[in-house]
């Protein structure tokens, strides 16, 4: 894993990625509150994006519906530790479970009965609002009122229950984003890996070569479900409190996959990239249209909105691809996909 | 329960579905000819609405007279957006083009919450209480109106894609996009026109939709939502389906608010999506997809 780390990082960059690191590592010691919260931000969306990133970008499958899965793994042990003291490390797992069995369902349906393309992205966007309307009436769950989750107040550092200090949360953002980027370095070296890119650039040539489509893309759906679902139960934990309006909302599905559209799809450094320059900027903007004394609530949307606009139209396959090559790094062995 | 309740509600949610089918014939025949889906539609309607809005208070014009002006002002839109923005997408992957109009999207409904703030806006009618009573049957007016106008709309639409010359090149690039370029039919164009006609159907139909419902940019995403499942439900691509799927939603809208709660009224819509979407994806109306 560590070998495919290393490919993955172009070795003229492999210094800076160190300093990176270490910066990353030491960031608790080394920067204040304010900015520790918005790396939180930062690595949570660089983690979501990275699990994203394995359907639409690995295997093709575009899902605008990713609010479903990080809202089940959130209510599931969110819930399960309101009403039973379950550790929020125990009730990851039954979080994750129910998100891949509602990733596997909507795949099976999707690729059963081959709702191709646009068609898909709709039914994975019925589903998340589907959840949204119906997490409104589930009482068990808080209903339209909200889940909360209790405070056990400021300090320590509880792994087990994900309750203690900034920087526990911190540190476990960063072992999510850092995992989820090798976990998905390993993956697309993987046998696996290649079908998914196979399946992604030529269905038709990849059946004909013997590759069961259904089987790699309902694989992608699941592991990116389960993925994103581990998010979810974070940001329950993090911000103690849910509510289905804001969790399950398309505006929730489309901040998780700005981050590697802007950074490049595909690529496993462009979730990441994309984290780190939309996050900071949103809060710069707010920074200043709040020094300026204005209140523009909509500001940092409209911002998003022209950005995604200008990139798409620009550097359709994303921002790093483009600095890439710009640097002069040549793909590391192992193809593009880097 | 009453049968004159159900009949009401039965006939409330036909004169709204009718409004719905109207916006939703707008996304229809932008998918029909150009190929892409516009995942702005429901923000486009949400613009109009609070066009048909700031006229009422500024002039005090009625959103039925308003019509015309928010639908020109949808239709240069529409018209500019696909000449300059979307037009060097039309071979791009599907995903590139749905991405691209989310931007839009998210440029159309943020820039409205900065202008108009998150509360709701309504426009005072002095007969929006009136109602006609037909039998059992106590209509709104201002429904009625709506569903009228909504109809005579999509039935000049129909007219002008089925008589007029435009209408007939623009329905030729859409049939064979090669053939029509072979005869020399300037299909960039057609294009723009198309997508202002289906940016000015929702200009209609937000205009009306302000008639039912107070105007908050909130709305635009169930909006684009319903359009999707409207179309779907009827047959992307065809005119008649995205009426009767309008309809179709309306009513059953209607009674799910009725017989379940009003709350998950739109859950209807979305298991009647799915639904179709497995057992006949191209639509009750479509053709082969």
């Amino acid at each position: 894993m560590i070998r495919a780390l290393r490919a993955a990082l172009l070795p003229r960059v492999q210094w800076l990625a160190a300093l990176l690191l270490v910066f990353l590592l030491l960031a608790p010691w080394l920067v204040d509150r304010y900015t520790l919260s918005i790396l939180i931000l930062v690595l949570y969306f660089a983690y979501l994006g990275q699990a994203w990133n394995v359907m639409m970008g690995f295997a093709g499958l575009l899902s605008i519906g990713h609010a479903l899965y990080v809202g089940l793994g959130a209510y599931v042990s969110a819930g399960l530790f309101v009403h039973f003291g379950v550790p929020a490390l125990l009730g990851l797992v039954p979080g994750m479970l129910a998100a891949s069995l509602a990733g596997a369902a909507i795949g099976w349906l999707g690729l059963r009965f081959r709702i191709g393309g646009v068609y898909f992205a709709l039914l994975t966007i019925a589903f998340a609002e589907f959840a949204r309307i119906g997490f409104d009436h589930i009482d068990w769950l808080g209903a339209s009122g909200g889940l909360f989750l209790p405070v056990t107040g400021g300090g320590g550092f509880d792994l087990w229950r994900l309750s203690g200090g900034i920087a526990l949360y911190y540190y476990v953002s960063l072992a999510l984003a850092a995992g989820a980027f090798v976990l998905c370095a390993a993956l697309l070296r993987s046998r696996l890996g290649y079908y998914w890119l196979a399946i992604r650039e030529d269905e038709a040539a990849a059946q004909a070569l013997g590759i069961d489509v259904f089987r790699c893309r309902m694989a992608a759906v699941v592991v990116s479900a389960a993925m994103t679902a581990a998010g979810g139960t974070f940001i329950a934990f993090y911000n103690n409190n849910l509510f289905p309006e804001s969790t399950f909302a398309i505006g929730r599905s489309i901040d998780i996959i700005l981050g590697p559209i802007v950074g490049g799809l595909g690529t496993l450094v462009g979730p990441v990239l994309g984290a780190f320059v939309l996050t900071p900027l949103g809060e710069v903007l707010l920074g200043v249209t709040q020094a300026a004394g204005l209140d523009l609530p909509g500001l940092e949307l409209v911002m998003h909105g022209l950005l995604l606009v200008i990139i798409i139209r620009a550097l359709p396959g994303g921002v790093w691809p483009a600095l890439r090559r710009r640097l002069g790094f040549l793909p590391g062995a192992g193809g593009g996909a880097r | 329960m009453p049968a004159a309740l159900v009949a009401n509600v039965l006939v409330s949610g036909l004169l709204a579905g009718l409004v719905y089918g109207l916006m939703a014939l707008g996304l229809s025949v932008i998918f029909g000819v150009v190929r892409v889906v516009n995942f702005a539609h429901g923000e486009m309607t949400v613009l109009a609405m609070y066009a048909a809005f700031v006229l009422f208070k500024a002039f005090g014009l009625d959103p039925l007279v308003s019509l015309l002006p928010v639908a020109a002002l949808l239709f240069v839109a529409g018209y500019v957006l696909q000449a300059r923005l979307i037009n060097p997408f039309v071979t791009r992957p599907e995903h590139e083009q749905f991405i691209l109009l989310a931007g839009v999207a998210l440029i159309i409904v943020n820039a409205l919450l900065m202008i108009f703030g998150p509360d709701a806006q309504h426009v005072d009618l002095p007969y929006a209480y009136d109602s006609l009573a037909l039998g059992p049957l106590l209509i709104d007016k201002v429904r009625l109106y709506a569903a009228l106008a909504a109809v005579a709309v999509a039935l000049a639409l129909f007219v002008f894609f089925r008589r007029s010359r435009i209408g007939t090149a623009i329905r030729a690039s859409a049939d064979n996009l090669v053939g029509a370029a072979v005869v020399g039919l300037d299909f960039k164009r057609l294009f723009a026109l198309t997508f202002g006609i289906g940016a000015a159907c929702a200009g209609v139909a937000g205009t009306l939709m302000i008639l039912l419902d107070d105007a908050t940019p909130a709305l635009a995403p169930d909006f684009t939502l319903l359009s999707f499942t409207i179309v779907i439900v009827g047959g992307l691509g065809s005119m008649a389906g995205a009426l009767l799927g309008g309809v179709l939603i309306g009513v059953s809208e209607a009674l799910a608010g009725l017989l379940i709660a009003p709350s998950m009224k739109s859950m209807v819509s979305f298991a009647l999506l799915v639904l179709v979407l497995v057992v006949r994806p191209q639509g009750l109306m479509g053709g082969k997809r």
